[in-house]
């Protein structure tokens, strides 16, 4: 399928989608809230994107954004980037771990990186950073205070031991 | 749930239908490296493997989005660290791809000869280190005897054994070592003969093959929702070969074929990192009396600057397919890059592929998986 066709497709199941063909790949923005029944068309008849080789979420401390990458195995050189926004203070968006299983473990990386929250996720827990990480070291550097929002991968995260500013 | 610590005396109380659980890791010889695998057990059947991560998570993406775009390089070297030539000529190609840069034809076939030569030399690891997690020891020393040849030639041109640092934006870091070309053809010609000597020792022997043959078994259907790549997916019949479908460097000249086996269990893994050697062979060939004259390293400016946007490079690893992922908001250095690394999409597909079998065969499982830890923490 065509750039123009994959539009002209996805335009009829999510009229709000916009579209940037700016960069290698086609880019498609969607909202939080059509993304599921859309990740779900995606893997079927007709496009087939069945292999998705990137999931991660970028800070664009505004908002953050999820980002797809998928291709489909029939023709590797059809390649999509999904796209969709999510409010920075209370980050959640729908699971796709039921429809590509190598989203399972992506997604608790995204999730302990970015603090997403995927909803229906089999087993959303840490992935790499163990839970006891999630305690920093106040000013005083003797009581450890837990904190709740540790996620070390947004850009206002501040780690006074480990991290060294140049 | 448990506790690590106890030690379990009492057997009557084992949990519901008596399982056990067990911790392999993070100090296992067979994990090469510091994986933990809690393994839950009922019996000596694997009713659950849960992976634990992060022993040598060393925070890299974080890490790169302070250093420019000519230092973040060397940073990869240390994520697959049997690929290092391979992850650095991603990176590479990621900002000639984003500046236009044009690369020297010199630079490039030597690249896709160091990248070849890196791809014997991880397999051949891995076929010393899988098959004395199965027991026979003697093949880890005559993988080790041609490995050796390949580590002297990336002394002599790039300094260094294991973390080359070789490959910049550009071309290389600098001109290949005069006797380059000579102890190339020397090693080709030794390993031509000796290859013979593995199959001998290990693919004809009866328990190698007793021992892995149908064990860990992964359909393509699996292969590809679990996003395997790299010799894992094509051992269970997926094409995703990254030099076949988006050839990079000089693999668009070079002629070699995508080995795929169909079996999908370990032998059939094991198969296609044998012949994928062969075919390795055959690039150099083509490619090492055919090395251009001329500049190494093209024009470029001392201070790089991606233009505003999203890049996106694929190469071919050892283990499969490396992705490097870059935002870029006009800076001397990354906004957000995230680096998807073959190991961590193979590891998930570990408790599917060893669930319901035996504990023995959890070795065989996990060693052709080819797992490298560092880059799956990274």
């Amino acid at each position: 399928m065509t750039n123009e066709a994959i539009k002209e497709y996805i335009t009829a199941k999510a009229p709000t989608a916009t579209y940037d063909e700016t960069g290698e790949w086609l880019n498609i923005l969607v909202e939080s809230t059509h993304f599921k029944s859309l990740a779900t068309i995606l893997n079927g008849q007709p496009m087939q994107m069945n292999f998705l080789f990137c999931l991660t979420c970028v800070d664009y401390t505004t908002h953050l954004t999820m980002v797809y990458h998928m291709t489909a195995t029939k023709d590797r050189n059809m390649n999509i980037v999904i796209k969709t926004n999510l409010d920075r203070a209370n980050p959640i968006i729908e699971t796709v771990s039921d429809i590509w299983r190598t989203a399972e473990f992506h997604e608790r990386e995204v999730f302990e990186m970015f603090g997403v929250q995927f909803a229906n996720h089999p087993d959303l827990r840490r992935l790499i950073l163990e839970e006891e990480t999630a305690i920093a070291v106040d000013e005083t550097k003797e009581a450890v205070v837990e904190t709740k929002g540790y996620w070390p991968l947004r850009k206002d995260f501040e780690d006074p031991i480990n991290m060294i500013k140049l | 749930m448990y506790n690590q610590t106890e030690i379990i005396k009492d057997t009557t109380d084992l949990g519901p239908d008596g399982e056990l659980v067990i911790n392999i890791g993070p100090q296992h010889p067979a994990t090469h490296g510091v994986l933990h695998l809690v393994v839950t057990l009922n019996g000596e059947t694997i009713k659950k493997i849960e992976p634990h991560l992060g022993y040598i998570h060393r925070s890299i993406e974080k890490m790169c989005e302070r250093l420019s775009y000519r230092q973040f390089i060397y940073v990869t070297s240390r994520m697959d660290y049997l690929s290092s030539h391979i992850n650095n000529t991603a990176c590479a190609l990621l900002i000639e791809k984003g500046m236009q840069i044009e690369v020297p034809e010199r630079a490039k076939v030597v690249r896709t000869i160091l990248n070849e030569l890196t791809r014997i030399a991880s397999h051949e690891l891995w076929i010393g280190a899988m098959a004395m997690d199965l027991g026979a020891f003697t093949p880890f020393f005559y993988a080790f005897r041609e490995r050796e040849l390949i580590t002297d030639i990336m002394e002599d041109t790039c300094g260094a054994r294991l973390t080359m640092n070789y490959i910049v934006p550009g071309g290389l870091m600098y001109d290949i070592h005069p006797n380059f070309q000579t102890k190339v053809k020397a090693f080709v010609k030794q390993f031509k003969e000796k290859v013979t000597e593995y199959e001998d020792l290990v693919t004809g022997n009866v328990i190698f093959q007793s021992r892995t043959k149908g064990v860990g078994v992964l359909t393509a259907e699996d292969a590809i929702s679990y996003g395997c790549t790299g010799p894992v997916a094509r051992a269970s019949g997926v094409s995703c070969d990254m030099r076949k479908i988006a050839p990079y460097d000089a693999y668009d000249r070079v002629e070699f074929d995508e080995v795929i086996e169909t079996a999908g269990d370990s032998f059939a893994r094991y198969i296609v990192r044998i012949k994928e050697m062969n075919q390795s062979i055959r690039i150099i060939e083509q490619l090492i009396d055919n090395i251009p004259e001329g500049e190494f390293v093209g024009k470029t400016k001392n201070v790089l600057k991606l233009n505003k946007g999203e890049f996106y490079q694929r190469v071919e690893t050892a283990r499969g397919e490396f992705g490097v992922y870059i935002v870029s908001e006009g800076g001397t250095t990354p906004y957000r890059i995230k680096f998807r690394s073959p190991g961590f999409s193979n590891l998930s597909v570990l408790d599917h592929i060893a669930k319901g079998s035996k504990i023995g065969d959890l070795m065989a499982s996990m060693g052709t998986l080819d797992l490298v830890i560092p880059d799956i923490d990274r």
